[in-house]
């Protein structure tokens, strides 16, 4: 697994204490895992999706990640409704562990776009999880 | 014994049995057959099954190879957590071979079925001293399935006091199955956490507790093997909302005849036979999950029950408040006999010693490797005990290696990754059945490995090196499985 000072944590995106990263892509907001999320979990063989037009409020569960270790919830960054999903993943799962930035997994429309302030900055969430 | 465990040996090759065969041989003459040919009716006939064609002696060799390259609990210890893979005696196999139980046909008339009901009958009441509960079916086929009946009974209870409820309680210590079988019964399951010391806290079972909520499943002792001390205040909270208190049994090995789940404030309870009570499980099956639940409870069971009226034994339908049969015929009867065997031949005093023993076994091994092992609760356990890797993550070796290193040292590993909420975990569950002498053997197998993660870590990332088979590739296998012979090979 990764040292700490070894994972990529961009500065353009928010992040939340579940290691989920939300990025701002004009009307509507990606959503993925970080990189931490990726290197913890392992290679990552199943991804459950949401359906488009579901609804979600920040903090709830909107999918699944399964690795071969374990299987772990995905939570809302920021509450809205699902757009689109990232039906590649489907099929290639291990494109989260290779981008985890590059591989969102739902894009949603926000429905409280001030959310987005109260999440991680990069440097905050490394702290956090420096702990 | 000084020698080590784990050895190399000479392990034959074998191929599939569609790769052995070779058109032409059989495995048995039969006679030419004396009956006139009839045309079989087109619509039933189907494409043909691509059976290998085998002799005899090909089919003995093929499955003897198989089970040389197989380990299950009659080759070694095999201490996975929550699955509690203790030996099962032998005699408990022969009862239930016996022709006379074995052959009995399950549509045989209550007149002619005396025996096998009796049978029945008795382990319902020796299920029932057993948990404390007052009544038991013994239809579920395994943990999952008592789970899902468990949630049935919850249901048709809330149904009949006029108010279906749509929320569940599930701490994050329960086992890894009842979510899964309290949304299949349509609950929205509401997470739990445990606190620091890995207990449930009844002031936060009290904030979630409502009336929109059927009750809580637990497990007692929980995944991080930990009793709850405080079940009683936590059913009390529960029951002032109306709701019932599921409790899963399947750690059920650490509290034989120890505690009374029905005092314990449990409503429901299923035991997992085939861990507890002596049947062969490391195959996947066949399992049996017995529920026991409290007197106002019992209308909802499912049918046919087994009843005694006086003098006969009978399967009795006329439950109109039942949850509906659950299994066909009377469960796995093989696995019944066997519990049924197990527990008279135990007695009362001997199912409550192997408990004392299982915990006493969890706890020497705790504090043994405490000091090469980090143990994230370090308090007295029940029948298990639950360490995770952070100290070896400076020498960048996880738990998946440590185990299967073990698989070197001539150990099946225990559980790992399991409870999630350990980072890391290992879960070792040693039962009553090993001895000090093997367990000492164990312990210093670990302690071993301990140290080669620091000084010779990729021994540890190269195991099992003195296996048949090494590392598997999991990603692979999860991606990509694949399930059938490879008759079907041109077609993939």
């Amino acid at each position: 697994m990764k040292e700490l000072n070894a994972l990529h944590l961009p500065n353009d995106i928010g992040y939340t204490d579940d290691h989920e990263w939300a990025r701002i892509t004009g009307e509507t907001v990606r959503i993925g895992v970080s990189d931490y999320a990726q290197d913890q979990l392992g290679d990552i063989v199943f991804v459950e999706l949401p359906a488009v037009g579901d609804r979600f409020a920040k903090g709830d569960e909107f999918g699944t990640l399964e690795s071969v270790k374990a299987v772990s919830e995905l939570f809302m960054p920021m509450s809205g409704t699902v757009v689109a999903i990232n039906t590649a993943l489907t099929d290639a799962p291990e494109l989260i562990n290779q981008d985890p930035y590059g591989a969102w997994i739902i894009e949603i429309k926000p429905s409280a776009s001030e959310e987005y302030a109260q999440l991680h900055t990069a440097t905050a969430y490394l702290d956090l999880l420096e702990g | 014994m000084s020698e080590q465990l784990g050895t190399s040996g000479l392990i034959l090759n074998e191929p599939l049995l569609w790769h052995k065969g070779k058109p032409g041989r059989i495995g048995m003459s039969i006679p030419t057959s004396d009956v006139p040919a009839a045309a079989i009716a087109a619509e039933l006939l189907g494409p043909a099954v691509d059976f290998p064609d085998l002799s005899e002696v090909d089919v003995v060799r093929h499955y003897t190879r198989l089970s040389q390259w197989n380990f299950g609990v009659d080759s070694g210890m095999y201490p996975l957590g929550s699955c509690t893979m203790k030996y099962n005696p032998k005699t408990n196999e022969r009862q239930a071979a016996t022709p006379e139980i074995a052959g009995a046909h399950p549509m045989l008339a209550d007149t002619l079925a005396q025996g096998t009901l009796r049978i029945l009958f008795e382990l319902q009441q020796f299920l029932a001293v057993i948990t404390g509960l007052d009544a038991v079916s013994l239809q579920p086929a395994a943990g999952a399935h008592g789970e899902l009946t468990g949630m049935l009974i919850f249901h048709a209870y809330h149904r009949s006091h006029g108010a279906q409820r749509h929320k569940i309680l599930i701490p994050d210590t329960a086992h890894g199955t009842n979510p899964a079988s309290a949304a299949l019964c349509g609950y929205k399951a509401v997470p739990v956490p445990s606190d620091a010391q890995g207990m449930l806290d009844p002031a936060l079972v009290a904030s979630l507790m409502d009336e929109d909520t059927a009750g809580i499943m637990l497990t007692n002792p929980n995944t991080l093997g930990l009793f709850e001390e405080r079940i009683r205040e936590i059913a009390a909270i529960v029951h002032a909302k109306g709701g019932l208190v599921y409790g899963d049994g399947a750690n059920m090995n650490a509290v034989l005849g120890v505690i009374d789940a029905k005092r314990c404030g449990i409503d429901v309870l299923h035991l997992n036979l085939h861990k507890t009570f002596s049947t062969p499980h490391g195959g996947g099956g066949p399992g049996a999950g017995p529920v026991c639940v409290t007197r106002a409870l019992e209308p909802f069971l499912p049918v046919p029950r087994v009843v005694m009226d006086g003098t006969a034994y009978r399967l009795d339908d006329d439950q109109p408040q039942s949850v509906g049969r659950v299994h066909a015929f009377h469960g796995n009867f093989g696995v019944l006999v066997r519990a049924y065997s197990y527990i008279l031949s135990m007695g009362e005093a001997g199912l409550k010693r192997a408990s004392q023993l299982a915990v006493l076994n969890a706890n020497y091994i705790k504090e043994q490797l405490k000091d090469v092992l980090h143990l994230p609760y370090d308090r007295p356990c029940m029948h298990e005990c639950v360490f995770s890797d952070l100290w070896q993550q400076e020498y960048k070796i996880s738990t998946v290696d440590m185990a299967k290193r073990l698989i070197d040292y001539g150990y099946h590993p225990p559980t790992i990754y399991f409870p999630l909420i350990v980072h890391g975990a290992m879960m070792i569950e040693p039962t009553e059945t090993e001895c000090k002498d093997d367990i000492d053997q164990f312990i210093a197998t670990l302690k071993t490995i301990t140290q080669e993660a620091a000084t010779a870590p990729e021994l540890l990332r190269q195991a099992p090196q003195r296996t048949k088979v090494r590392r598997l590739d999991e990603v692979l296998a999860a991606r990509s499985p694949c399930l059938i012979g490879p008759s079907g090979d041109g077609d993939q």
